[in-house]
Parts: structure tokens; C-alpha cells; sequence
């Protein structure tokens, strides 16, 4: 895809805390403008390493070993630290997991909101604040102008999720990273959340990575998907395939063992082993072609 | 604020704390005698209520007939004077050294934490003895004393703070936006600590007072004639057998204020948890 606002490239990532496998082997993914990038897969799959590599804020204890990240074609791996901040400050936004951690308890929203605008556009207080109150609308937050003046333990989790988007979006990013934007609310509020990001991201044309365990998530918004396990992705496709015929036998697992609500007869079927132990095998046969590969371009 | 002053802890500590700042102030308008004004003829006068009491003297006198009460007023200034900066700079040395030992962590965090652990290995009063004596005595080498000596308690705690306070997803947000360290440290991460800090302030304050007491009382505060509720404590020692509130007057003055701090601190810690943290 040369249309490609972000494409990870063979992304491999190590940890120096961890023993065994590296936290991501050969990860490879495109996000185009206006798409919604699903990165699926259980704990520990290495789903929110690939969001964090991307905003160039993995912890200390991991390195990239290989592998390449472009934002628009700009290069973000071999960039120097002040131009990447700036690059990644100005145009990807990170809508965070918790948002009773992701707001400064003791700044209100108004800060908050504009903090970015008044950096990276030199906006003065008083645009910063109309566009800060317009994006508080579009999230169809009632009455801005009091939540502008609110402390974030004044809001309800729905609403300060509902913050959080407003505030990732008032850059006009190109790509937004959300890493798991609904787990922390309950059912009801996760389907206005959702729609809210497909309905912001649809309109301002903006990419977007998805990282989520829920499979009920990407149906509903993501329009590709990557199947992550161990670090290492298993199925890469449209998300309407794969939910409809899934080809890898994890995926047809994992799908079995989601809940639906069509079909609340068939009940959930745990992971088989076999199937776990196929998806180790492979792994491991994977690991060997690719060491092979490297073998051979570091002698060849 | 009036609901804050609904916590018990809160108004009491710092109605005590307020009435020792005015006492400090208006000492001498406040004190009913000189407290150097010596008078050998009404030496140990007991205080009010008691057999041979002279009502002018609410607390009785010392052995040189000096007015017990107004020493005490007197002797607020100079715990005031010594308690408000030696907190102030022992706070600010430690809230710095918390914060970027927290945040950066790494070498400067081993360094910090390491410095602390040996500082904390000195037996503090001794070692306050034993800066007061390089210095020289006086007020300033007792602020001085006490904040190299406590500056640890802060560095402690804020530490712990910053380290809780970095995890935070909001921290993640502001570094993706691309704040730098310091911005993020100074106006993201220590507003959020300032509870904990305001709460340490109040105890330390306390600390301060009985630190200077016991400098006081082994004659290394101020000049030894200057009303010190430490030097009261020393001197009302020796007549203890004689004239029993001229050591249990300055006692009950220190034990109030410091009680009263604590529980300053405590209140504050308090109230102003669930809305920062809630």
C-alpha cells in the first residue's frame, strides 16, 4: 500500500527484563487515512508495545532490534528525538486505556484541552478555548462550557472518556493510537464510545490503531485486524473475514470462545490445548525462519 | 474551604497554629511583664490558684523572678521563627531531590535513595548538636541544622509520590503530546503531590519545635537569657523540686503546638485527599 499513513515494517522489539522471546517478532502493519486498524490478541500478546513503539515510548527496559516505522513517509525510527517529538506531538494523539488516571486530577479541563493547541500551534488562550469548546461539542458533551471549568473527579467515567477523545482530537492528528479506549466503562457507555471515535475518525480522515482483547470491539468498528500472539502476528485481514471465516485455527479458537449475543446457545468453548500447542509449534517454526533469514543476510 | 473546617483536626490545628503566630507577633504587646524583667523578691511565685500565688503573674515566676507566661509568649517567636523556614527549606531541598529521584529514576534515583538511607543512619538530635556546634550557635545555624537534617522525610515521601503520580496515564498523555520532562515534573506531577508535601510541612513544623527545644535545652539556640521555651525547659529542671511549672509551663507548650501541628498535617492530608485523588 503506498497510500499508507503509518506502516510498521518487520518491527521487532526485545525486553532486557524478560526472559525467553522478544516481546514483538517481525510485526508488520499499514494503517491508510480514515481506517480503523484493529490489533487484537490476549494479555501480554504485545498489543500495546506495538501502539507505544509507534509513539516512540516504549519503557526503558525494551529496544527496538529491527524493523522500521513511517508516519506519512517520514522515517520515525532514525529521527532525531526533538524533530520525532515534534512529529508525533503535532500529529498523533494517544487516547488512553483508564480515564481516571489519563486527566491530571488537578487541572481542569480547560488546561488540559489546550495545553497542545497553545504548544505546537502557538494558538492563543482564547482560539485554543473556542476550538477546545467546538470539540466538546462534537463529542456531544452537554453544556462545554461547564465541563470546561470542571476539575476531571467531577465528571462521570463516560464523560471523561468522552474528555479524552476531545482532547485527542483537537490537533487534527493524523493518526490517533487507542489502546483499549473502553475497557473501563461498562457496556452501555462502549457502544457510544466506540461510534463517537468511528464517527470523529470517518470524518477528519484520521488513521487510527485499535488496540483491544475484544473481539466484539473490532467487529464493531475496526476495519482491518491483526491477530497478535506471543508478539507475533497470526492473521491479517479485513475484519469482515476475518470474524466471518477466520483462517488460522487460534483465530477459529478465539472466536468460539467470545460471547455473542445472537447466539446465546452455543455457550463459550475454552482454547482448545491442541490448539495452543499448534500455535507454540508454529511459532517456534517461524522463529527459525526468520533466524534463518537473518543468518543469511548477516553472512551473505 | 468552610467544609474543610468541619474536620476537628483541621480547625483545631490550625486555630493552635494561628493563635501561636498572633502570641508570636504581638508578643510584646500580648505579655504582661518583660520576659527578662528579673525580680528576686517574687521568685518562684507559684501560678494562679495556688497558696502564695500573686494573681499578676497568671503562671508564677521562675528562680529570678521572671514572668513565666510572658516567657512562654516570647519563647513562641523563637519557635516560630525557627519551625516556618527550617520546614520551608528542608521542604523545598527534599521535594526537589523526591521529584526528580521519582521521575527520572535511574542513576539519580540510586543516588537520591542511597543518600537518604545514609543520612537516615546519624542519630538526628546528635547530629543537629554536632552542626550547631560547627556553625556556631544561634537562629539561623538551627534552621540550618534541622534542614540538613530532616530534608530526607520529604525526599522520602515525595519520592514514593512521584513514582505513583509517573505511572499515571496522564503522564503518558502529556509526554505523547511532547511536554518535556521538566514541564511535565513541575506543572503536571507536582500539583498532584502538594497534598502529601502541605500534610509534612505541618508535621515537620512540629519536628522543628522539638528540635529546637532540645538545641535549647543544651544551651545551642539562641543566647541562653532569651526567652526559649528549650532554655525554660532547661533551667526549670534544676528547680524542678521547687517550683514544678517553671519546667511543666514551656513542657505543655510545646507538647500543645506540636500535637497541634500533627494534627494540621493530618486534616490537610485528609481534606484535601478526595479531591485531588478521587
Amino acid at each position: 500500500m503506498t497510500d499508507a499513513l503509518l506502516a510498521v515494517r518487520s518491527l521487532s522489539v526485545v525486553s532486557s527484563r524478560r526472559e525467553g522471546g522478544p516481546i514483538l517478532r517481525a510485526v508488520s502493519l499499514t494503517v491508510a487515512p480514515g481506517e480503523v486498524h484493529g490489533v487484537v490478541g490476549e494479555s501480554g500478546a504485545g498489543k500495546s508495545t506495538v501502539g507505544r513503539a509507534v509513539l516512540g515510548m516504549l519503557p526503558r527496559t525494551m529496544q527496538v532490534t529491527a524493523g522500521a516505522i513511517s508516519l506519512s513517509g517520514t522515517e520515525l525510527l532514525t529521527l532525531d528525538a526533538a524533530r520525532r517529538r515534534r512529529l508525533l506531538g503535532a500529529h498523533v494523539a494517544l487516547i488512553p486505556q483508564d480515564p481516571l488516571s489519563a486527566l491530571n486530577p488537578s487541572r481542569r479541563i480547560e488546561a488540559q484541552l489546550t495545553d497542545g493547541m497553545r504548544m505546537w500551534q502557538g494558538a492563543s488562550a482564547r482560539e485554543a478555548r473556542r476550538r477546545a469548546l467546538a470539540m466538546l461539542e462534537e463529542v456531544q458533551m452537554h453544556d462545554p462550557e461547564r465541563v470546561m471549568r470542571c476539575y476531571p473527579h467531577e465528571l462521570s467515567g463516560g464523560m471523561r472518556q468522552r474528555v479524552l477523545i476531545a482532547a485527542a482530537f483537537m490537533l487534527r492528528p493524523k493518526l490517533v493510537i487507542a489502546d483499549e479506549p473502553t475497557t473501563a466503562l461498562d457496556v452501555t457507555v462502549q457502544r457510544q464510545v466506540l461510534r463517537l471515535i468511528r464517527d470523529l475518525q470517518t470524518r477528519h480522515r484520521t488513521g487510527a490503531i485499535l488496540i483491544t482483547h475484544d473481539l466484539g470491539v473490532v467487529a464493531q468498528i475496526c476495519d482491518d485486524v491483526s491477530l497478535l500472539y506471543a508478539g507475533r502476528v497470526l492473521e491479517q485481514r479485513r475484519t469482515a473475514e476475518l470474524l466471518g471465516e477466520p483462517q488460522h485455527p487460534y483465530a477459529r479458537a478465539l472466536l468460539r470462545a467470545t460471547p455473542r449475543y445472537d447466539r446465546p446457545d452455543q455457550g463459550l468453548q475454552p482454547i482448545p490445548d491442541a490448539v495452543m500447542a499448534a500455535c507454540r509449534s508454529e511459532i517456534a517454526h517461524v522463529d527459525q525462519q526468520l533466524d534463518q533469514q537473518f543468518d543469511r543476510a548477516s553472512h551473505g | 474551604m468552610p467544609a474543610m473546617l468541619r474536620d476537628w483536626r483541621l480547625a483545631a490545628g490550625g486555630g493552635v497554629l494561628l493563635g501561636l503566630i498572633v502570641l508570636a507577633v504581638f508578643a510584646p504587646w500580648i505579655a504582661p511583664h518583660d520576659p527578662l524583667d528579673q525580680d528576686l523578691m517574687a521568685a518562684t511565685l507559684p501560678p494562679a490558684g495556688f497558696a502564695g500565688a500573686d494573681p499578676a503573674h497568671w503562671l508564677g515566676t521562675d528562680d529570678l523572678g521572671r514572668d513565666v507566661l510572658s516567657r512562654l509568649i516570647y519563647g513562641a517567636r523563637v519557635a516560630l521563627m525557627v519551625a516556618v523556614p527550617a520546614a520551608a527549606a528542608a521542604a523545598l531541598v527534599g521535594t526537589l531531590l523526591g521529584l526528580v529521584a521519582g521521575y527520572f529514576g535511574g542513576w539519580v534515583d540510586v543516588i537520591v535513595s542511597r543518600l537518604v538511607e545514609i543520612w537516615m543512619a546519624f542519630p538526628a538530635v546528635l547530629l543537629a548538636i554536632l552542626i550547631v556546634a560547627i556553625l556556631g550557635s544561634g537562629v539561623v545555624s538551627v534552621i540550618i541544622a534541622i534542614a540538613i537534617i530532616d530534608w530526607t522525610r520529604f525526599a522520602r515521601v515525595i519520592r514514593a509520590d512521584t513514582m505513583a503520580q509517573s505511572e499515571a496515564d496522564y503522564v503518558t498523555a502529556a509526554r505523547t503530546l511532547g511536554f518535556g520532562r521538566w514541564t511535565i515534573l513541575l506543572s503536571e506531577i507536582l500539583p498532584n503531590v502538594l497534598p502529601g508535601l502541605l500534610a509534612l510541612i505541618a508535621l515537620e513544623m512540629g519536628i522543628a519545635i522539638v528540635v529546637e527545644a532540645i538545641l535549647s535545652f543544651v544551651g545551642l539556640s539562641v543566647s541562653s537569657d532569651a526567652a526559649t521555651w528549650g532554655g525554660m525547659i532547661a533551667s526549670g529542671r534544676q528547680i524542678i523540686y521547687q517550683a514544678w511549672w517553671v519546667f511543666a509551663a514551656p513542657l505543655a507548650a510545646v507538647f500543645i503546638s506540636v500535637l497541634a501541628l500533627n494534627q494540621l498535617g493530618d486534616g490537610l492530608r485528609r481534606a484535601l485527599d478526595p479531591i485531588m485523588r478521587q
